[in-house]
């Protein structure tokens, strides 16, 4: 069972409610904006902590009524919807980032493939400010592969990019699929994203 | 510019009530604006114009206070000086504490200004990535925020070399003790034929002040540069 999850979860005076289990490969939770799903992906990746239910990914519990897994102990690769590369850092030392804090967990790419795998070779001196929106989203999916995840969460990593953009991002994405043999939980309201790229869909509306 | 031997200890005397001011309120002052910034509890306000009340204050009232609070017949001055023979009362050290208090105000906004100015997002984004809330607070947090701690200093440190009326009410003007550079110009001020010390130490605080706030200025520029050409 790649994802395990049944969370109940506080947001803004409402309470959100979700039950899923999924398979291998690419799980789309999709719903109109405003239905939870960024909360949901916070509760799982332990920035939000829910109220009642359980966690469990890949087998390992990572919330329950016992358990609270701290954020940094859970190895998500956390791809966020507004990138959020560090900017006093360069390219290099974005990516570098989770990969020298990865503790004793054994890499699961290595940095030059890394670099090649997103084609961001010529980008690595260069400061956040000045990527273009795609560029920084390698970036970050870059960042996160590097500090070799369990599972990563996808939260509308397409949404500040382009027609032509998204298209090598969701090629990009299905390529991390086939290549690696992590879950990916992926937040989506656009109908053609999730029917091409999900496996299994969670339907929040 | 030449000065004298005694000019020369006023201006160190200055320098080091004033660095060790800033020293010793910079870890408080970043605490305090960290709980301004961050943290939402009951009675915030109140914090917020306590920190504030220096700056309104007059400067003889809080040296007053001082003196009250740290004085050798008060509570607080009688356990410093029975556990540790310390006292403020007269002491350089008292000149630093009333320097420090004066600077806390402005220190405490520089640094709220720039801790607010740190996305918490970036901090959730470091700790998704393997970073425990310290190494986010050291790796993300504090570099993003430099800019205004940077300004806190320098502006502590000028606030520090111009403190006047707290200073002379707590510690006195005791040449070679609490005789700082704005004391010791009152003092010329005072002298028969005193002019023209009070001239030349009255340059060299310009200088210093002017010289503090250029390096402020520059900092803040910078610090909002980067805010200009934020990230996506």
């Amino acid at each position: 069972m790649s994802f395990d999850i049944d969370i109940q979860v506080q947001r803004g005076g409402r309470c959100i409610q979700t039950q899923f289990k999924t398979g291998p490969g690419i799980t789309a939770l999709f719903g109109p904006s405003g239905a939870g799903k960024t909360s949901i992906l916070q509760a799982i990746a332990g920035l939000l902590t829910p109220t009642a239910g359980h966690i469990i990914v890949n087998d390992h519990c990572l919330y329950d009524a016992t358990t609270n897994v701290s954020t940094h102990l859970r190895r998500c690769g956390f791809i966020f919807q507004d990138v959020r590369l560090f900017r006093h850092l360069n390219v290099a030392a974005n990516l570098r980032y989770g990969l020298n804090r990865r503790g004793a967990a054994e890499p699961i790419i290595n940095f030059d493939d890394a670099v090649a795998f997103l084609g961001i070779g010529g980008l690595l001196t260069r400061q956040p400010a000045t990527l273009s929106g795609g560029e920084a989203q390698r970036v970050a999916i870059g960042r996160a592969l590097l500090a070799a995840p369990r599972f990563l969460l996808m939260d509308e990593p397409l949404t500040s990019l382009d027609h032509a953009r998204r298209d090598e991002i969701m090629e990009l994405i299905e390529r991390i699929r086939d290549q690696f043999t992590l879950p990916i939980l992926y937040v989506s309201h656009d109908r053609a994203e999730v029917s091409r790229l999900a496996d299994f869909v969670v339907d929040l509306s | 510019m030449l000065l004298t031997t005694d000019e020369w200890a006023i201006v160190a005397l200055s320098l080091r009530v004033s660095l060790v001011a800033v020293g010793f309120m910079l870890p408080i002052a970043f605490a305090l604006a960290w709980v301004l910034a961050r943290t939402h509890f009951v009675g915030k306000v109140l914090l917020d114009a306590l920190v504030h009340l220096p700056l309104v204050l007059p400067p003889v009232v809080t040296g007053w206070l001082l003196l009250i609070l740290f004085g050798n017949t008060s509570p607080v001055g009688h356990a410093l000086m029975a556990w540790f023979g310390f006292s403020f009362i007269f002491r350089w050290t008292g000149a630093a504490l009333a320097a420090a208090i004066m600077a806390l105000p402005l220190m405490v906004r520089a640094i709220r200004l720039s801790l607010e100015a740190v996305d918490p997002r970036l901090e959730n984004a470091a700790r998704t990535l393997g970073a425990t809330p310290w190494d986010s607070f050291f790796s993300i947090t504090l570099p993003l925020a430099l800019p205004g701690v940077l300004a806190a200093i320098v502006l502590g440190f000028a606030r520090s070399l111009g403190e006047f009326g707290a200073t002379i009410t707590f510690v006195s003007n005791i040449p070679g003790e609490t005789q700082t550079l704005p004391l010791a110009i009152y003092s010329a001020l005072q002298t028969p034929n005193g002019d023209a010390m009070a001239v030349q130490l009255s340059l060299i605080s310009i200088g210093l002040s002017l010289g503090a706030l250029i390096v402020s200025e520059l900092l803040m520029r910078r610090a909002s540069k980067a805010e200009q050409t934020r990230v996506v």
